[in-house]
């Protein structure tokens, strides 16, 4: 680079230089805007998952085929008996697309390009990230890809309604041709492709930075543990996503060229999709929470102004439920008729995860102890998420048994289980965090009684909607059903109830975040006192368009 | 109401009429009908107090965090991160807890998944041992296929019976309700969603063993009060056994997402004695299946009673 073009860069370095609209929010390279990006994208995308769940919860309030016939009528136009066979097959697209829309255009995009985009560089005293343009693309790629899945929506499915309803696994038979013969699922998987692919570069971007940007004097072993939970999330997307991607491409090619994977009159067979998808899957879902555990451990640390307890056992807990992750596939599929010798080597090695995550739970707890606890609203969403999280992972231990598994395999059981561990293990992490770094990230300060209201039906509401879908699973209801037998009514209406609840909770939400915009009380740098350790906090709020021109240097005690 | 009342007291009662269905606001597991199921609920409720010590353990230590370590209660916080015992006492103690679960975990799992040696129980049965039937060891297996169709309906085949023709013994079984205006009436004989056209009928006392196949999608064959849930996947035959004791009629739900009517396929298990069976069994050979399902619409009873399947 010439001499007087390093001089005008010099120039340009008066901190809050801005680029026009249309450059800053389209074109963007900056770490921070495009962390606001992804979670407003978030936004959009969790709210058009919730108003499906609504759905699935409106018509399961009550046995009958109701609340969903007046919708196809009206998407439709037809009428009668034909209207509610097209409402069985809407069902199944709901629950499709809310599960895929909730992990790859929810989760995964608010707590890993969100806060991840946002909290990494800052955390580690970094300018920005390793590759600044590849995670603008990162991001525009995972916006392609939700218009590709939303599009695939509206297009036809094979079954008589638009879009796939396969559920998320997307298991042949269902997703090929002989299941679904149109082009939604076509579409389906190039959505799923394109947001592999964005993730993927993500991943790389993440691993790249954390491993060559930490500010001097920041070791591995002093980094924050945000950092490593996201180290390892994008270690697992990294290694877990080709899988799906080449599953993916198997059943492009068996749909559209003849190609006969998973098809066994041609020697394919359909359960190889299942192990390469579980390949991928098992990982996904520490994906979704592992940066949640990261966040919990600052918010805990914070506010109980004590470091964390424990922090190489809790860095490397990480790496160990990462590591685990891979091998323990199978266990979500007990019933394909595996030899028993397989299934028992399954249970043992699933049971090994609880190891690793007893070790967070009760280092949390231990960093509890002896702090000097205050009850702000992150701490109080980050309590609630322990004590949520863990009755998640306690059914897991139980259904890790395939003896039992075959029992609860697919029924309401595993439902209630996975959304403890996900709607309100990671849904609950990520407001922690989002109550935590907003007044950073915003520069403005939220109305703390609105915030405590919000959590509060949304820990009541959320409970009410899930705990008694472990009774119903028990008692035999399976997954996926539009409607079921009369003897599970009253479990399946107390949880209707409970969506109602966190409905209020969510409006409670946007009416804080609307309060807080209007208001805009000018937030603080460092607004949790002597508790927030991390680099994060020496800036101000919101932090200057490019921070840390000036590495900040790490000494003895930081990071952690 | 007055159904759900019958329903209920009829369960308590333990009529020979037995039906296994889910109950109203039911918190676990529907009644054991098979050994296998008996050791799932057996430890499976261990399991879950265990299970439910570990939360309130959490709750309890955080319910004391919150009150001890408060702001208020405790104004300087301490600056600890350390202590290598209470590290190890909670990674070794789970250990523990996981290894003495795996002990029970896959003594079940291998006595659902091994098949019985029927010759050898038959020779050498221990006639105190409550796991093994003699008597039924001796008449040997009876295999049932069920197909999952593409059209959301089971197909039984009864490979080990020739009917008239030279066929394999086979029927198809339907789903009544269908989630339209047209459905029969749900009763109690008929349960919506539950009851099917032409069950799947077995002996009770007899060692079965079930196949399971599809043609088209993967299905999943589940009776939840026998512990069985088994995909059916085109391209393989999968399988397992189990005995029923108890005559009466066992009600399942396909348990894999298998398109449109997924919720509408329901599986329907009759268990009649030996001699009703045999009677269905020879009507069925004919091809005249309406005849055949008529004749297990009431379920002999062991002592030789007839009453109404569920009668009121």
């Amino acid at each position: 680079m010439p001499m007087d073009e390093i001089a005008l860069d010099h120039g340009h370095d008066a901190h809050d230089h801005k680029p026009g609209f249309f450059k800053r929010w389209f074109l963007s390279t900056n770490h921070k805007d495009i962390g606001t990006l992804y979670l407003l994208f978030a936004l959009v995308a969790g709210v058009v998952g919730y108003s499906m769940s609504g759905l699935i919860r409106w018509e399961l309030a009550e046995p009958g085929i109701g609340p969903l016939t007046g919708v196809v009528e009206y998407l439709y136009g037809s009428t009668g008996d034909q209207a509610i066979e097209q409402a069985k097959s809407f069902y199944n697209t709901i629950i499709t697309y809310h599960g895929l829309i909730m992990i790859f255009f929810m989760v995964m995009p608010a707590l890993i390009g969100g806060f991840g985009n946002w909290f990494v560089p800052l955390m580690i005293g970094a300018p920005d990230m390793a590759f600044p343009r590849m995670n603008n693309i990162s991001f525009w790629l995972t916006v392609g890809g939700f218009s590709l899945l939303i599009l695939s929506m509206f297009t036809p499915g094979g079954n008589g309604v638009n879009g796939f309803g396969g559920g998320w696994v997307l298991y042949p038979p269902l997703s090929s041709t002989a299941g679904h013969s149109g082009p939604a699922m076509d579409l389906l998987i190039l959505s799923l492709h394109t947001i592999g692919v964005a993730s993927i570069l993500g991943a790389i971007n993440f691993i790249v930075t954390v491993l060559n940007m930490r500010a001097p004097g920041m070791t591995m072993h002093k980094m924050p543990l945000f950092a490593w939970s996201v180290l390892v999330t994008a270690l697992l997307l990294l290694l877990a996503l080709p899988v799906l991607a080449g599953a993916l491409t198997m059943l492009l090619t068996d749909r559209n060229f003849g190609s006969q994977f998973f098809d066994p009159s041609g020697g394919g067979d359909p359960v190889m999709f299942q192990h390469l998808f579980w390949f991928f899957g098992h990982p996904e879902v520490y994906i979704m929470i592992l940066p949640a555990f990261g966040i919990v451990s600052h918010i805990i640390s914070t506010f109980s102004k004590k470091p964390i307890f424990g922090y190489l056992g809790m860095a490397y807990a990480m790496v160990a439920i990462g590591t685990i992750g891979f091998i323990v596939w199978a266990h979500h599929m007990y019933t394909v008729g595996m030899p028993s010798d397989m299934k028992a080597y399954f249970v043992a090695a699933t049971m090994v995860i609880a190891v690793p995550t007893g070790i967070k739970i009760f280092s949390w707890i231990a960093t509890m102890w002896g702090g000097s606890i205050s009850f702000e609203v992150p701490m109080v969403w980050a309590i609630g998420f322990i004590f949520l999280f863990t009755v998640g992972g306690v059914t897991g231990v139980v259904l890790a048994n395939a003896g039992i598994d075959h029992s609860v395999h697919d029924t309401y059981y595993v439902v209630a289980h996975f959304h403890y561990v996900l709607s309100l293990g990671a849904v609950f992490g990520l407001f922690a965090g989002w109550y935590y770094w907003f007044e950073k990230m915003f520069g403005i300060k939220y109305n703390k009684p609105i915030a405590y209201t919000h959590f509060w039906t949304m820990f009541v509401g959320s409970n009410l909607i899930f705990f008694p879908q472990h009774f119903l699973g028990l008692n035999g209801m399976p997954r996926r059903y539009i409607d079921y037998p009369d003897a599970f009514t009253p479990w399946n209406s107390v949880s209707s109830w409970g969506y109602v609840i966190t409905l209020v909770g969510t409006t409670i939400f946007f009416i804080g975040l609307v309060e807080a915009v209007v208001r805009r009380r000018k937030g603080e740098a460092n607004p949790w006192g002597e508790g927030a350790t991390t680099l994060e906090w020496t800036l101000p709020s919101p932090p200057p368009f490019h921070q840390f021109n000036e590495l900040p240097v790490v000494k003895t005690e930081g990071g952690h | 109401m007055r159904y759900i009342f019958a329903f209920i007291s009829t369960l308590l009662v333990g009529l020979p009429a037995f039906a296994s269905q889910p109950t109203p606001g039911a918190l676990g597991f529907q009644e054991p009908a098979t050994r296998i199921m008996e050791r799932i609920d057996a430890f499976h409720t261990p399991l879950t107090i265990a299970m439910t010590v570990v939360v309130l353990l959490v709750t309890l230590l955080m319910i004391v965090v919150c009150l001890r370590f408060n702001r208020r209660a405790n104004p300087q916080s301490r600056k600890f991160s350390h202590n290598t015992l209470i590290e190890v006492i909670w990674t070794v103690v789970p250990v523990i807890i996981l290894v003495a679960i795996a002990g029970p975990s896959f003594s079940i799992l291998f006595y659902a998944e091994n098949e019985p040696d029927l010759e050898q129980i038959a020779q050498s049965g221990d006639l105190d041992d409550p796991d093994i039937f003699i008597e039924a060891a001796k008449q040997g297996w009876i295999t049932v296929k069920a197909e999952g169709m593409g059209n959301w309906a089971w197909t039984y085949h009864y490979p080990d019976e020739t009917d008239v023709d030279g066929y394999p013994v086979s029927f198809v079984s339907n789903g009544i309700h269908l989630g339209l205006p047209s459905d029969p009436p749900a009763t109690l004989e008929k349960p919506r969603y539950l009851a099917t056209d032409n069950p799947m009928v077995i002996p009770a006392n007899r060692y079965i063993r079930y196949q399971t196949a599809s043609d088209r999608v993967i299905h999943a064959w589940a009776v939840p009060s026998f512990g069985i849930k088994t995909d059916a996947i085109p391209g393989r035959l999968n399988g397992g056994w189990f005995l029923v004791e108890k005559t009466g009629v066992y009600y399942g739900q396909c348990s894999e997402l298998c398109g449109k009517n997924h919720a509408f396929m329901p599986i329907e298990v009759r268990v009649v004695p030996q001699e009703q069976y045999d009677r269905w069994m020879t009507v069925m050979k004919t091809g005249d299946v309406e005849a055949a399902t008529e004749l297990v619409q009431v379920i002999a009873s062991a002592d030789g009673a007839t009453r109404l399947a569920m009668a009121e």
